[in-house]
């Protein structure tokens, strides 16, 4: 008890143009309202670059995550470029080839085949979260910030 | 018959991660680019702007923009105006509702019915702006 939960930001890429795209922003969006609920804050990458001091702040204060869907890693060079270096960069082709499922073709409309794509993705960015907390919660303990 | 387009029209919707109006800004340039115009309308990833991709950049610079944004702080215009260009065709997809409010989205991760076919009508609508641009006019 007593432990306050560490905020952890998920930067998700996002790509409106890449079938990855779409899973990244569903993965994501699957973390923060059932996985990990209260203790994960999305952040909307072009905020970086359209004035979001918040955003920017947050990202800068806290330990982030970053998920890219393509090798161009827009969400972990922005991240780097505008706040600090994320705490994990995830990759989805990446995920999906260690769990063996193929990357969904499509950009929208996902059917059960691309949903195992979501969830692969989501329990890994689950598992990146948990791992990011811990760590803050033992640098909280021993005082270093 | 139509006269064949000029060229490509670039469809930017913001990335609107938590937002029902960003989902909806997604949902509604993906119907511009697969259904209403395909082969005229294209898009790209918004982020690629944000670090500066030379392939995005050009894409961008060299054709004319339609900027599809959830929120007034229009990441989406602001991401293309960053590079020096002004977007010819700066929309908020709140005004789409404004239009056609029997058509009420709600969702982030998924929008409901109301939702995609207020997409569909948007881009339905959308078709001629994109036709006007393709060829060269202003809006």
């Amino acid at each position: 008890m007593g432990i306050p939960v560490a905020k952890i930001g998920i930067v998700p890429c996002s790509g409106e143009a890449l079938p990855a795209g779409t899973v990244c922003r569903l993965a994501c969006r699957q973390v923060l309202d059932k996985l990990r609920p209260g203790q994960t804050v999305a952040i909307c990458l072009p905020l970086f670059i359209a004035g979001g001091e918040e955003e920017r702040g947050f990202a800068a204060q806290h330990p982030t995550i970053t998920v890219d869907g393509c090798e161009k890693h827009c969400a972990a060079k922005a991240t780097e470029m505008f706040s600090g270096k994320p705490v994990q960069a995830l990759l989805i082709p990446e995920i999906l080839k260690k769990h063996g499922i193929p990357t969904p073709t499509r950009l929208r409309g996902f059917g059960a085949e691309e949903e195992a794509a979501v969830q692969a993705v989501a329990d890994e960015i689950a598992q990146a979260v948990d791992a990011a907390a811990q760590t803050r919660t033992q640098e909280n303990r021993h005082g270093v910030v | 018959m139509g006269e064949t387009p000029s060229k490509q029209v670039v469809v930017l919707a913001c990335s609107g991660i938590g937002k029902t109006w960003g989902a909806l800004a997604r949902e509604t340039a993906l119907e511009l680019v697969e259904r209403v115009r395909p082969g005229v309308a294209t898009t790209t990833c918004l982020p690629l702007l944000v670090i500066n991709d030379p392939e995005a950049r050009r894409l961008v610079l060299d054709h004319p923009v339609i900027t599809l944004d959830g929120c007034p702080k229009a990441c989406a215009r602001k991401s293309v105006e960053a590079l020096g260009k002004k977007v010819d065709q700066p929309l908020e997809t709140i005004q789409f509702y404004t239009a056609h409010r029997d058509l009420k989205p709600e969702g982030v991760a998924q929008l409901n019915e109301a939702g995609l076919k207020l997409a569909q009508v948007a881009a339905n609508e959308l078709g001629s702006t994109v036709d006007r641009l393709a060829a060269g006019e202003q809006t």
